[in-house]
């Protein structure tokens, strides 16, 4: 039974291991998660789910599985008799047994194997209150998929209006974009730099022996700081218009960009640069920040990515006025060419196919102003991006 | 802190698991939903020794089991000092390492994990599961006595592997009901007039509530806010919206922390005002 409720979490993509699965018995077995079907569920979400953005998956799982069979639940411990609930019945898992599972092979060999079990199970129900079995040499251990020796601590309380899987209470935290965005995730890590950080551990070999010798052979250590990971990014993504097309694919970048950095900020404009963009879509005419401040807040050793299709009005970029939005006194160009000032790395990611760029007159152009650092937002692209980007400083000023 | 910490049933289950199968626990959770205080908590209810560990972003996991000090140690030997002949002397034991030698279950409070660099929580790995390690220079293996109880606080700044998390039990603290919150403000003001803490509670409530702020005000804020609120001893009534003149620059202070977010706010209740009148 409770086999049947991790396989629907398995189905339901909700990344919960067969270890944990064992974890959670084991638990049981302990007499956590037993008695009332709440203690189960918050245990079961305790063990199985490490993410509060799969709270709500699995919530919706919990009630899909056990709406209908709550009673069911409750007599899993009712029917146990007295003298199976003494401690000295009670199987655990031991470290062997738990090796045993590993030595059984594969998850599927293991799935199959389960599966029968189950089935015995099943069989051995139908005759009576056989929910628990007695044998012990199950490499699973018996307290594996039924609550041995688990003790009835209070009754459940039936009728309860709403159960907090009911309540749904975790919906906004999810987000499921994260699947599929591995490519992109891949891609990404290539711009993970190696700066060096202000601690200083590590020796400076050459520097320590120049010094000793200057000093007359007293020694003069020197040290140095280690690199690490601390690689900060300003994305600014293009929304609305033509990029609604497009909107899905950016925000995937957007979310798998967000675990790889030192720091990550994000702002929105739209269809190309002037002089503000903002950070949250619904207050994009009330909030905006200044070309300028983006420049004074973030230093100049800021990755700036700009994501956009760049298919637009060529006067959209070099006229004044040109702005879809608004009256722009300065064309778009000049505050491309500020931005690219402030912050020397610097690409464009396009997500338009590369053979339709020549088609459309703006892409050229956009193209041409970013010094031909635009790519694709295919995983090829973001490599050479990256690859753009990890390019020391000194370089990208000399271009 | 000498207040009482209070804690919903799904917290406290999680950690007596946590504690009868000797797994970390990890906590996640809004800021200013007390992550940290729980450890404290925790070691305090149960009479255990604490031991903290504070990460910071250069931290690694090497920091928290032992350092080697190879530069004193080259130093003294020019110095002819007697200590350079033992290796020992020049190994600083970390936290974990004082944690696993407590006479006594202790709790290890590992607080803010995702400020490191993301592959730290892969490195404490096999520390954390066989709760023993090997200590090169002296060719010594440190085990714990007793395994401690090892919570971990995140504020979702990184990911954190699979593997790691695999191995941890998790918990998110969700952000207070009312009637939750009504005790833990009972816990730290037990004085407060009711009719001052209901409306204190509904002005809270009601600005978390408002689109489009920057910062939402938590626990901790709130209380601030209330030390304040009781230390000027202001009568339930003020809090109204008429009297806002009074009130507005002790929100800024306590419970918005943002120029843009007292702005909106200033909007909002001048938009209300105007639509109560007419």
């Amino acid at each position: 039974m409770l086999l049947d409720f991790f396989e629907a979490l398995r189905r339901a993509k909700l990344p919960a291991t067969l270890s944990e699965f064992l974890t959670l018995l084991d638990a049981m077995a302990h007499d956590i998660g037993t008695g009332t079907i709440e203690n189960f569920y918050s245990t079961a979400r305790l063990v199985l789910i490490k993410d509060e953005a799969l709270y709500d998956r699995f919530d919706q799982v919990f009630a899909a599985y056990w709406d209908g069979r709550e009673a069911q639940f409750d007599k899993l411990f009712d029917d146990i008799p007295q003298e199976w609930l003494n401690a000295q019945n009670r199987p655990e898992l031991t470290a062997e047994q738990k090796a045993a599972v590993e030595a059984m092979g594969g998850w599927d060999e293991l799935m199959k194997t389960l599966a029968e079990r189950l089935e015995e199970q099943n069989e051995a129900h139908h005759g009576g209150s056989k929910w628990v079995g007695t044998g012990g040499t199950s490499p699973f251990g018996h307290s594996g998929f039924n609550p041995l020796g688990v003790r009835i601590g209070g009754k459940s309380k039936h009728g309860r209006a709403t159960k907090v899987w009911h309540e749904r209470r975790y919906q906004d935290l999810d987000s499921d974009l994260e699947l599929g965005t591995r490519n992109f995730k891949m891609a990404l890590r290539k711009l993970r730099k190696m700066a060096k950080s202000e601690r200083l551990d590590k020796l400076d070999l050459d520097r320590t022996i120049r010094h000793t010798a200057h000093n007359g052979g007293l020694l003069d250590i020197h040290m140095t700081g280690e690199r690490r990971n601390a690689i900060k990014v300003l994305l600014l993504l293009d929304v609305g218009g033509s990029m609604d097309w497009h909107a899905s694919m950016t925000s995937q970048l957007f979310s798998a960009a967000s675990s790889e950095f030192g720091r990550l900020e994000h702002f929105y404009f739209h269809n190309f640069i002037y002089e503000g963009v903002w950070k949250h879509n619904h207050r994009r005419h009330t909030d905006r920040i200044g070309i300028d401040e983006l420049h004074r807040t973030y230093g100049r050793d800021h990755r700036l990515i700009l994501v956009g299709d760049a298919s637009m009005s060529p006067y959209e970029i070099v006229a004044p006025g040109g702005s879809v939005e608004h009256w722009n006194e300065e064309p778009g160009a000049i505050w491309a060419q500020r931005l690219l000032q402030a912050f020397p790395h610097c690409v464009w990611l396009n997500p338009e196919p590369t053979q339709h760029w020549h088609h459309t007159q703006s892409i050229g152009m956009v193209k041409k102003l970013m010094g031909g650092r635009m790519h694709p937002l295919t995983v090829d692209g973001i490599q050479q991006a990256m690859a753009e980007l990890k390019k020391p400083l000194i370089a990208a000023e000399a271009r | 802190m000498s207040v009482e910490y209070i804690r919903t049933e799904a917290l406290e289950q999680a950690i007596n698991a946590a504690r009868t199968l000797s797994r970390p626990l990890l906590i996640k959770g809004e800021p200013g939903t007390g992550k940290t205080e729980l450890a404290l908590d925790v070691a305090k209810q149960a009479g255990m020794p604490l031991y903290q560990w504070h990460i910071k972003s250069t931290t690694r996991a090497q920091q928290g089991l032992y350092e080697y000090d190879a530069v004193s140690r080259l130093r003294d030997s020019q110095l002819g000092d007697e200590r350079v002949k033992d290796i020992s002397n020049y190994i600083v034991k970390g936290v974990l390492w004082e944690a696993f030698e407590s006479p006594e279950t202790a709790v290890v409070l590992i607080d803010e994990i995702d400020k490191a660099d993301i592959e730290f929580p892969n490195d404490l790995l096999q520390e954390i599961d066989r709760m023993s390690f090997d200590v090169y220079e002296t060719k010594q293996t440190v085990s714990a006595t007793h395994r401690p109880l090892v919570i971990i606080t995140s504020n979702n700044e990184k990911e954190l592997p699979d593997a790691f998390l695999r191995r941890c039990f998790f918990h998110y603290i969700e952000f207070p009901d009312r009637s939750t919150m009504e005790r833990i403000v009972h816990a730290h003001h037990p004085n407060i007039k009711k009719d001052l803490l209901n409306k204190a509670l509904t002005v809270f409530f009601d600005l978390r509530e408002l689109p489009g702020l920057k910062k939402k005000p938590s626990t901790s804020e709130l209380l601030d806010w209330l030390k304040l609120l009781v230390a000027d001893d202001l009568p339930a009534d003020a809090l109204g919206a008429d009297e806002l003149r009074t009130v507005l620059p002790k929100l800024h202070g306590a419970l918005l922390k943002n120029e843009q977010d007292v702005h909106l706010f200033e909007r909002l209740v001048f938009l209300h005002r105007q639509r109560s009148r007419s």
